[in-house]
């Protein structure tokens, strides 16, 4: 994979040791890493469930029905895409802050990688590769819910697993970008304090329409544009607007991959 | 003369203004080990840096194995061991997993990463650790273990930074014996240290390090001989009245100096200098006659102590 | 003790009040005003929140998963950290003050914190006619309350954890889903009665009940003394335990 990207994306504006070789071997390690810790690995999996849960069953009766591109949905349905969207950014998120953080700065494995024939760019392509992974393990079993809960509507559904590593790539990139410019763990409130607002209002919990004229913020959102995709995979209902919304994802993908990985080459070859 | 496995000329390392080396010139022989001596800040982890393919060089030319580390880094490092200043074991990892995992990195296949791991954890005497938590290791096995992770790739040129700071004694003499065997198993080492018995102990030639640039250059004898006497007089006043002393042991060595705690006589023969000390009537609190060292080259050279 | 819980906070304070006052007031514009649009506009509804609006129903719920969440945190890494990385504790066990007086400054600074992060929340409250009440007032403090009777349970835990593994556990197992089944969203009865039952354990349905009572007016007395009582206990137990085990840890 890494060859075929370095042959249509011209890399020089990267920096010098742009080389992408060897990040499956960060991947490794994590495996390796985490097998210590597979109960903290599974837990991830029940937020979004816990969500879902309490949605279909407390407030489900209280709003009663959404309507959805004209169509009545009772409100788990509605409220299911959103949460495997919001669920796969908050995944890659947190992977690729608060754990490279640690790594970056205080246990400094990255430091240790550097000295070996792995460049920094592995390092940036291995953790967010990493943080996609986690984030399909997730989705996948999330879907799995849905259907069980009777919540998927045809087998289109199943392209809601690209959709999620699309949304993964994104906050994962975004994620490892914004790190490389934190000081300490002060700053990962920040990142809590930025994470929020998009899960509440990128259309999650109640539709675009409640806006009113105010849809436009909710645009802005990237996450918007995830639920938006998930939505239209789950319905199996496809306009034009879905390239819209995967092109703003893919647009701010390639922008804060660029990002990181010059940055982690200043931050780690000073 | 084989070729050298180091060769860096008129090598300059900036920091915005700062210049923190250079420019410096040094070359390293296959086999050699070979130690920057210095105080804190001289330059010596930057330069280490450079050597180790993660720091790119501001001005100069620098080779290893005649490859430019601009070009070649990750060919480069597929060649060296790096034990850096402060360890970077992987705390989420076993000791056993910290060595083959990284093995992984130089794209050894997995059986033989494991099988290497197996060795370095009887080298670095940490066979019966090998399942424990890096957290729980002492300082001294975590070093080794360093040194051991360092080892995986089997390197041409190993590049030890500060290897024993913080050590006490007994660690400090393990690490060296493990040391001395990777140098008679031919492996170049290239050294920092601030400690003037470890350059003694370990290097076949040094460079001292000042404020970025090298002042002397030589094999530990060589320099102490060029530099300093053979024996030291260290003399110990009443607290206060050393520096009002130092005028009347004036001549009696070949040079003194005067440091807060005491006054060092540099002389051929230090017993016949403290002879001479008593001769002027003076009586010092203590007074103790050794062998120069590193040290002593160093206070000479730079007129400051190595460890302030 | 608590002054030096306080030194500590001035020189973070304004990262602090910004994700304890931002993040509830982003969650009832999201949850109380977005999805209350919902709930208000299906007819039927209305019954089951006891004639309120959505909103003000959400609010009391609010500050007091604000204090929850909020001393859940605090009284995790921060006192493993005092304990074992930084080891503050150490230094302050080895002046006059004792273990009793590190759990208790602790709790002191737990309810003070809970305080200022609900009562800035209720402060903006106040400014929408939507919200006020003057149950605000009382809301707070029995956040703050709430807030002990989470702290000290979970700083009991933390005294004795050897390291940090648990803790995200109990955020996702315990505090996660107690703000989402714990009454703050939606009347309790709308769940089957068996998670009813396990969310009537903890602490946060009782307050969250006595402080929807002070904002909607329907102030039950006895109601309030035997659900404050229960909140109390919980902060009680939970401070004897921490105590006993502190001690434990410190002179040994």
């Amino acid at each position: 994979m890494s060859t075929i990207f370095l042959r249509i994306v011209p890399t020089s504006f990267l920096g010098t040791s742009f080389r992408v070789r060897r990040p499956h071997r960060m991947i490794e390690r994590h495996l390796v890493a985490y097998r210590r810790q597979w109960l903290i690995v599974v837990s991830g999996f029940f937020e979004p469930l816990f969500y879902l849960l309490s949605m279909r069953a407390g407030l489900g009766d209280l709003v009663g029905t959404v309507s959805v591109a004209g169509t009545q949905v009772p409100y788990d349905a509605f409220v299911a895409p959103a949460l495997m969207a919001s669920s796969a950014m908050n995944g890659a998120i947190f992977d690729s802050t608060g754990n490279v953080l640690h790594r970056l700065k205080y246990a400094r494995i990255y430091d240790a990688a550097l000295a070996t024939p792995m460049s920094p760019a592995d390092v940036a392509v291995g953790e967010i590769g990493w943080a996609l992974m986690r984030g399909q393990l997730y989705a996948i079993s999330f879907l799995g819910v849905m259907a069980a809960f009777g919540l998927v509507q045809s087998w289109w559904a199943l392209l809601a697993l690209p959709a999620c590593a699309l949304i993964g790539l994104t906050f994962a990139s975004i994620g490892f970008a914004a790190t490389t410019y934190m000081r300490g763990w002060t700053d990962m409130e920040i990142v809590t304090t930025a994470t929020m607002p998009l899960f509440l209002f990128s259309a999650t919990f109640f539709p675009i329409s409640s806006y009113g004229s105010w849809g436009w913020i909710v645009q802005l959102s990237p996450l918007y544009h995830g639920v938006a995709l998930v939505r239209a995979a789950n319905a199996g209902v496809w306009s034009a607007s879905v390239l819209g919304h995967a092109a703003v994802l893919l647009a701010l993908s390639a922008v804060a991959l660029v990002v990181a990985a010059r940055r982690i080459d200043t931050l780690l070859r000073k | 003369m084989p070729e050298p496995l180091i060769v860096a000329s008129q090598l300059v390392k900036r920091f915005g203004d700062f210049t923190a080396v250079g420019p410096i010139d040094v070359e390293v022989q296959p086999g050699e080990v070979f130690g920057f001596l210095g105080p804190n800040g001289a330059g010596k982890s930057s330069t280490m840096r450079m050597i180790a393919c993660v720091s790119p060089i501001t001005s100069g030319s620098l080779r290893l194995f005649g490859l430019d580390p601009a070009t070649h880094g990750p060919q480069i490092r597929a060649r060296i061991g790096v034990v850096p200043q402060l360890d970077t074991l992987d705390t989420e990892l076993s000791v056993q997993e910290n060595l083959w995992l990284y093995g992984r990195f130089f794209d050894l296949p997995r059986a033989e990463a494991k099988r290497r791991a197996t060795e370095l954890l009887e080298f670095a005497q940490l066979t019966d650790r090998a399942d424990s938590v890096v957290d729980n290791l002492s300082g001294g096995m975590k070093r080794r273990l360093s040194i051991a992770r360092s080892l995986i790739n089997r390197p041409e040129l190993l590049l030890l930074d500060e290897p024993t700071t913080g050590l006490d004694p007994q660690a400090r003499h393990v690490l060296w014996d493990r040391l001395y065997r990777l140098k008679q198993e031919g492996v170049t080492q290239v050294l920092t240290t601030h400690y003037m018995d470890e350059a003694e102990q370990l290097c076949d030639r040094l460079v001292v390090m000042d404020q970025g640039l090298i002042v002397a250059e030589g094999s530990p004898r060589s320099l102490i001989d060029q530099y300093a006497t053979r024996e030291v007089l260290e003399l110990r006043f009443p607290a206060g009245t050393n520096e009002a002393a130092a005028p009347q042991v004036e001549g009696i060595g070949e040079r003194q100096e005067l440091l807060p705690d005491r006054i060092l006589v540099y002389a051929h023969d230090g017993e016949a200098a403290l002879a001479a000390t008593h001769a002027r009537g003076l009586e010092p609190e203590s007074a103790l006659v050794r062998r120069s060292s590193l040290e002593d080259v160093f206070l000479l050279l730079t007129g400051r102590t190595l460890v302030d | 003790m608590v002054s030096w819980h306080f030194a500590t906070y001035r020189r973070l304070w304004k990262v602090n009040l910004l994700s304890s006052l931002v993040q509830p007031m982003l969650f009832l514009l999201g949850l109380g005003v977005g999805v209350g649009s919902l709930v208000d506009s299906n007819t039927g509804s209305s019954d089951v929140l006891g004639g309120s609006s959505y909103v003000a129903f959400v609010v009391p719920g609010l500050l007091v998963t604000t204090a929850m969440a909020l001393a859940a945190g605090e009284s995790m890494w921060p006192v493993l950290g005092g304990l074992r990385w930084n080891r503050g504790y150490h230094g302050i066990a080895a002046t006059p003050l004792d273990a009793g007086d590190i759990v208790l400054g602790h709790a002191t600074w737990m309810a003070l914190r809970c305080g200022i992060a609900t009562g800035s929340v209720a402060l903006v409250l106040a400014c929408f006619g939507e919200t006020r009440s003057w149950g605000l007032a009382p809301s707070v403090l029995v956040s703050m309350l709430v807030g002990v009777a989470f702290a000290m349970p979970i700083m009991a835990l933390s005294v004795s954890a050897e390291m940090d593994g648990r803790f995200p556990a109990i955020q996702r197992f315990v505090i996660i889903p107690l703000f989402l089944f714990g009454g703050a969203f939606y009347p309790l009865s709308q769940l089957p009665l068996v998670v009813q039952w396990v969310a009537k354990v903890a602490p946060l349905w009782h307050g969250v009940v006595v402080a929807r009572g002070f904002t909607n007016g329907n102030v039950d007395w006895v109601g309030v003394a035997g659900h404050l009582a229960y909140v109390a206990l919980w902060a009680v137990v939970g401070t004897v335990v921490a105590t006993r085990r502190l001690s434990g840890k410190l002179y040994t």
